[in-house]
């Protein structure tokens, strides 16, 4: 259209072409350059800036109160031979894939059993999100008080019904320790999990489970071959974000254990954070932090090529 | 292949019942339309038949079998939806094939008789396709394909052209009489639209607020239809209905309030003075100079034929005729019913007056 006017006008140019500038304003692609340029530029002001300051942080010795110089890699060269460094992935790694696997699996059950038809339904629901909405920290403080030496109610309980002699260590032994806030962790988790799950069961039209019993499936085939394979985008991205969450964890250690006994809890972001902030190292804690994005780019990356694979999304719907 | 026997079936929600009392027999074979307009329970009875809904009371039998208290999967019935219900994830192929696979039937029979269905409805091409990668009436064949591969005692279709465009409706009515007149097994089909109804119908089962009003073959339906309610829902345009009198006095005739009188062949008997309504079908008009004044409003040209909406007394009816007249509204013309062609029914009861 634009072509045919501009010729009509002829050799004249009277109404003058569009200038570059014009164009540039009109223009689709361009127009939403423009308005991603705020969004934009608060995640690289908040968030690729201060990553980018991080990750050079890592490469330089710096201590609070003295800027640093630039090091290379010798932070990492350093954790490499770090006994606590290595226990702090192996505690980082236990508590993520332990507590996510079983948020999954809890969480999902929860959904399968919320979206059925349950007496007071609305009620069981919003119960279901309490952990959720506490904050971290409350719920740490009421956990700390649950796994008391002293005043461990849970101990309490055991000791009174005759099943336990004394009081259980919950947190000062380590292995007790690691239970005990992978069990908080998956308290804490399982809402979020359940009610994402809850929501994606509820996007699954029911005539497809009609036409699965017609067709002869039982309770757990339907599960298997309808529920489950069309639940699996949104489990991707909730299992994507959980582990995100698992692995970064800070507060709920952090109020519980402080990384103890015997750095036992330390996670990486507790480690980090200790060396950093709490021991003044901060190019070593900065690269601590940093170590911690391969694995996280490996979850992404692990349930992006797992969404891609799902053809049957991705067909144009011409109907 | 069976019969199917509803007898005396109800359905109750609670304390609301939507179904009161229902008896239809299905022979073999037998093309069977529920059509009602929405409300009438007719999906509800078909989805009884499926065991996708409890009996409240009453009995079905597909069969020789009592299915009352049988689980879906062994009533032996495939059903298609409305939403087609394709299970998105699945090829065409793995669709179809989905209720052998459960089944546990070999790889060598799943695969024939996926492609005999594939071939039979022209789907051989799409089968590697995902339900999004198709058109409406694609999948439409898609889900049809899922009924032919398990070869059911029964096909339950719920209102299955109602997600497509006019053109595609007509065609794949078709495609449907056609598959039932190659397969032969005997089908329920559920609508709300009285023409899929008597176009496809063996035989119709009209039902209205939870009972069957009428059951019969498309044309005696129409040219007989029980009720006021049957008479009212099959045929488009709707049969034109005047409320008036019997008058048996000399010759009999139907007298309206506004004094147009339509002369009778005659009436039962005791029907004199009877409060009535005289119905007359839009085409059993013809022009005529002993017929009733009346004008004309609109003119509805559809090239086949011309539709007349037109002032008769005080009710508007509608005339059809084959003949392209140059009528304007606001022409004065006068309109004969064929006087063996109309219909009386009980004013108060709405049954049919045998004549």
């Amino acid at each position: 259209m634009a072509e045919i006017a501009y010729a009509r006008v002829g050799p004249k140019q009277a109404l003058g072409a569009p200038t570059a500038w014009n164009r540039l304003k009109a223009n689709h692609n361009w127009l939403g350059a423009w308005f991603m340029l705020p969004a934009a530029a608060f995640l690289i002001l908040f968030l690729a800036y201060p990553l980018g300051l991080g990750v050079w942080l890592s490469l330089t010795d710096t201590k609070i109160g003295r800027s640093g110089v630039f090091i290379g890699t010798e932070n990492y060269e350093w954790l490499w031979d770090d006994s606590v460094f290595w226990l702090s992935v192996f505690n980082t790694l236990l508590y993520t894939i332990v507590a996510s696997a079983i948020k999954f699996a809890v969480g999902l059950y929860l959904a399968l059993l919320l979206n059925e038809n349950l007496p007071f339904k609305a009620i069981l629901r919003a119960l279901v999100l309490i952990p959720f909405i506490v904050p971290t920290v409350l719920s740490a403080i009421a956990f700390w008080w649950i796994y008391d030496s002293q005043f461990s109610i849970v101990s309490w309980t055991l000791r009174h019904l005759g099943l336990i002699a004394a009081n259980i260590d919950f947190l000062g032994d380590t292995w007790n320790a690691r239970w005990s806030v992978i069990f908080a962790n998956i308290w804490r988790g399982v809402p979020f999990v359940a009610i994402t799950l809850l929501a994606g069961l509820q996007t699954v039209s029911p005539s497809l489970y009609e036409a699965a019993t017609i067709d002869g499936a039982s309770a757990w085939q339907r599960f298997r071959y309808i529920t489950y394979p069309l639940l699996t985008p949104i489990i991707a991205v909730v299992m994507t974000f959980s582990v995100l969450f698992t692995f970064t964890d800070f507060q709920l250690i952090w109020v519980l254990t402080r990384g103890g006994p015997v750095n036992a809890t330390h996670l990486m972001a507790t480690l980090s954070y200790q060396r950093a902030i709490i021991a003044g190292q901060l190019g070593e804690g900065a690269a601590i932090s940093t170590a911690m994005i391969p694995f996280l780019l490996a979850a992404i990356l692990i349930s992006w090529f797992g969404l891609q694979r799902r053809k049957w999304q991705q067909g144009e719907s011409n109907d | 292949m069976a019969s199917v026997a509803i007898r005396d079936v109800r359905k109750a929600f609670g304390s609301t019942h939507v179904i009161h009392g229902v008896d239809i027999s299905i022979r073999d074979g037998e093309f069977v339309v529920l059509v009602g307009p929405s409300g009438c329970g007719k999906s509800t009875l078909l989805r009884m038949i499926a065991g996708l809904e409890n009996i409240t009371a009453g009995e079905i039998r597909i069969g020789e079998r009592v299915v009352n208290n049988l689980p879906p999967k062994e009533r032996d019935v495939a059903m298609v939806f409305q939403n087609y219900a394709l299970y998105p994830h699945m090829t065409v192929a793995a669709n179809m094939a989905f209720s052998m696979k459960l089944r546990g039937a070999p790889q060598s029979e799943i695969d024939e008789r996926v492609n005999r269905a594939a071939v039979i409805l022209g789907l051989t091409q799409l089968l590697e396709r995902f339900p999004r990668q198709l058109s409406g009436g694609q999948r439409q064949r898609v889900a049809m394909g899922r009924a032919i591969v398990r070869d059911p005692q029964v096909f339950l279709f719920d209102e299955p052209l109602s997600n497509l465009d006019a053109k595609l409706r007509v065609q794949m009515r078709t495609e449907i009489k056609e598959l039932h007149q190659r397969l032969k097994t005997t089908t329920i089909y559920v609508t709300h639209d009285q023409i899929e109804a008597m176009t496809m119908a063996d035989k119709i089962v009209v039902m209205h607020d939870g009972r069957v009003e009428q059951i019969g073959a498309p044309l005696d339906l129409y040219d007989r239809p029980d009720n006021l309610f049957v008479a009212g829902f099959i045929g488009s345009p709707a049969m034109n209905m005047v409320k008036g009198r019997i008058n048996l006095n000399g010759a009999a005739v139907f007298e309206a309030p506004t004094g147009v009188k339509f002369s009778l062949n005659g009436a039962p008997a005791g029907s004199d003075g009877r409060p009535a309504v005289y119905g007359v079908r839009p085409e059993h008009f013809s022009l005529s100079d002993d017929g009733v004044d009346a004008v004309v409003q609109v003119v509805e040209p559809t090239g086949s034929e011309l539709q007349v909406v037109a002032k008769l007394g005080n009710d508007e009816i509608i005339a059809v005729f084959r003949e392209r007249h140059q009528f304007k509204p606001g022409d004065k013309i006068r309109l004969k019913p064929d006087p063996r062609l109309i219909h009386l029914f009980d004013e108060t009861t709405g049954k049919r007056l045998t004549n």
